[in-house]
């Protein structure tokens, strides 16, 4: 090539990029969605399930009208000496209906010989009301214990809500934005024709794609530290592993959603079409990614496929690398599921890809 | 090498889209240096034409050549050295006039700067101004400077003053005519038969994918033999007294064509102050009314109207 076709193809290349950059940031529903939104979420979940003190559980016994009280006072007498139990008399009615609607976790039922437990063992709060009342009550009635146990008690960074919320969001956001931001604007830029236009010059489609690579990968560099430096000065989040690795992973992650966004807008010819596409791609891994929740709590059987989709490497890596610091070597099998899909995406995409 | 002396030659041109011909074994050729003029009707297949030979477009079969080269090898020869505005673009909305420029020019290897071409549209008091913000005169200018920007040897505009005011209109057949003025070919497709006349060396009339007529416009305007039209109505609407009199007025003498038409009948007329005695004395034998005369001199859409039987905006 001559060196003023060289020139040129760097002066197209740079002036596309910069017509991206400009329509992003001139873009204020754009602006918000990357930058504020993960924000917004990351601050009302952290709130919402952030680790508070012990509670203490609320149980209730249940005094029958026509039943002598002494049993219920009893056993009352010994839940209110512990701390972290809440005892309320109630009477059987108002015990079924606190017990059904979750404000008491137990009842407990005075018998001749002892007591009985009323409770729903499906639910994680009502079991741990069983462990503790039954312990109380036992002790109460002139139990032993066999030994005195030493307490180590310890409450792990890294181990709390927020810290596991962080790393989806990046996920998630990096998800978003390239599946969107690509998706989307080449779909407006098929229906209103500029695509067509920019095809009666000379550009050459490879430097047009490369330019919108570009600039997804200079956009990932300045939508990750907002989200990191808040979660870090507001939640107290920390990155384990070494920052470097983090963006190489996020760099990975966003290029790949890029291509997947460049799949979906391949053939559609408004954006209405790919949007429909975007959210039928994006809604499983919203789901079963791990973004809000484990994946692991998925059944085994969806395991295998639930781990081969590009978000769950992704997150799975981010993860590795923010709370248990793993190197960027221990995460490359991760990566390589996400670059794997990266590299389909984008093989179909320059082949489906309609440019007229 | 030696320039071509064609700037296009398509032969035997056809795009089908599948039981239905947009283009139908259509033949063009545009000098060097000429600006032509492809008229007709919406849906005559004239975008399509245009759509093939600036290389958007397969055609389904026949020959294009542009600057003596072909689609199929040369694209990125042809790409530096054609000019396009299409029919219907929108330029990216949050961009400036200047950076939109600033675009395009970056795609082409030689052009003019962004400047020369903002002043050559006169949009220089609207250069920092948004795509969004412009009027309708204004966007087509810049997409016609679009399409300058790159310096090219021949220039497609597909409508390019389709609904915009008079001033707009006037100002960008400027740009026209002086681009040709510098050696530059123009291929132009318009239904507007005051522009093809102003600008167009040549022209030629494109109904259902085929072209009926090509000429200069004076050419055309002479082939309908006479350059007076007279228009008359008569007290009556009705269809066989309109086609009796049309009929009857074929034989009076220098009158070339009569048609009937909605309400009135239509005459191509070489001398008017031979034809109109005769006219007004067979109006007379019949017993009818002249409620209205009016006569022009014959444009080319009266040589669209005589070759098709219907109105070009139709």
């Amino acid at each position: 090539m001559s060196e003023s076709g060289r020139t040129t193809r760097l002066s197209a290349i740079r002036q596309i990029a910069l017509m991206r950059l400009r329509l992003f940031y001139r873009e204020p529903g754009a602006m918000f969605w990357t930058f504020g939104f993960p924000l917004v979420l990351s601050f009302v979940l952290g709130i919402a399930f952030r680790n508070r003190g012990p509670e203490p559980v609320v149980v209730a016994v249940e005094a029958p009208a026509d039943a002598p009280l002494a049993r219920a006072e009893h056993a009352q007498a010994i839940l209110a000496d512990a701390k972290d139990v809440i005892a309320k008399r109630l009477s059987p009615p108002e015990a079924e209906s606190a017990l059904r609607t979750g404000r008491v976790s137990l009842v407990v039922v005075p018998t001749a010989g002892g007591y009985a437990y009323r409770f729903d063992p499906t639910r994680p709060e009502s079991r741990l009301a069983h462990a503790v009342t039954d312990d109380l009550l036992q002790r109460g009635e002139g139990r032993r214990d066999t030994f005195r146990p030493e307490l180590q008690t310890a409450t792990a960074r890294g181990a709390r809500y927020i810290d596991f919320l962080v790393p989806g969001l990046i996920g998630f956001g990096l998800m978003s934005t390239g599946l969107w931001g690509i998706g989307f604007s080449l779909a407006e830029m098929r229906t209103k024709k500029l695509l067509k236009r920019l095809m009666a010059t000379p550009m050459r489609r490879t430097d047009f794609l490369f330019s919108f690579l570009i600039v997804r990968a200079v956009l990932l560099f300045t939508e990750l530290p907002p989200l990191l430096l808040f979660s870090r000065f507001v939640f107290d989040v920390r990155i384990e592993g070494s920052l470097v690795s983090l963006l190489i992973i996020a760099l990975i992650g966003g290029l790949t959603f890029a291509v997947m966004g460049l799949l979906l807008a391949s053939r559609a010819e408004n954006p209405q079409v790919v949007s429909g596409l975007i959210n039928v791609a994006s809604f499983p891994m919203y789901l079963c990614s791990g973004v809000f929740f484990s994946s692991a709590k998925f059944p085994d059987a969806m395991q295998p496929f639930i781990r081969a989709l590009p978000l769950t490497a992704l997150n799975d890596a981010l993860r590795a690398v923010m709370i248990e610091g793993a190197s960027l070597g221990a995460v490359v099998p991760r990566l390589a599921v996400c670059g794997a899909w990266g590299i389909g995406c984008f093989v179909l995409a320059l082949r489906l890809f309609k440019w007229r | 090498m030696n320039e071509p002396e064609l700037a296009v030659r398509c032969r035997d041109l056809v795009k089908r889209y599948s039981d239905l011909a947009a283009v139908d074994g259509l033949d063009l050729d545009v000098r060097r240096g000429e600006c032509f003029g492809l008229l007709g009707p919406n849906g005559a297949g004239k975008t399509t034409t245009v759509e093939i030979l600036e290389g958007l477009l397969e055609p389904t079969s026949g020959e294009v050549e542009i600057l003596g080269r072909r689609w199929k090898t040369d694209e990125a020869w042809l790409r530096q050295r054609l000019g396009v505005s299409l029919q219907e673009t929108f330029l990216p909305e949050r961009l400036t006039v200047r950076e939109i420029l600033a675009l395009f020019r970056s795609l082409f290897e030689t052009g003019r700067d962004v400047d020369s071409a903002i002043d050559l549209v006169a949009l220089r008091e609207k250069e920092n101004a948004r795509y969004a913000a412009l009027s309708g005169g204004q966007r087509q200018r810049l997409a016609v400077a679009c399409a300058l920007v790159g310096d090219p040897k021949l220039l497609f505009l597909d409508e390019p003053t389709t609904g915009l005011d008079p001033q707009s209109r006037r100002m960008l057949w400027d740009v026209v005519l002086a681009f040709k003025k510098q050696g530059g070919s123009v291929v132009l497709t318009t239904h507007y038969m005051d522009e093809a006349e102003r600008l167009c060396d040549r022209v030629g009339v494109v109904d259902h994918g085929k072209m009926i007529a090509l000429g200069t416009p004076k050419e055309l305007i002479d082939s309908l033999g006479g350059n007076q039209i007279v228009e008359i109505t008569v007290g009556t609407d009705a269809e066989d007294v309109l086609a009796g009199l049309a009929e009857a007025l074929r034989g009076v003498p220098g009158v070339q064509h009569a048609r009937p038409q909605v309400g009135r009948v239509v005459l191509t007329v070489t001398e008017l102050h031979v034809a109109l005695p005769g006219v007004l004395g067979e109006l007379r034998t019949r017993g009818l009314d002249l409620t209205n005369l009016s006569t022009h001199h014959a444009t080319l859409e009266d040589v669209f109207v005589t070759l098709t039987g219907r109105a070009l905006r139709e």
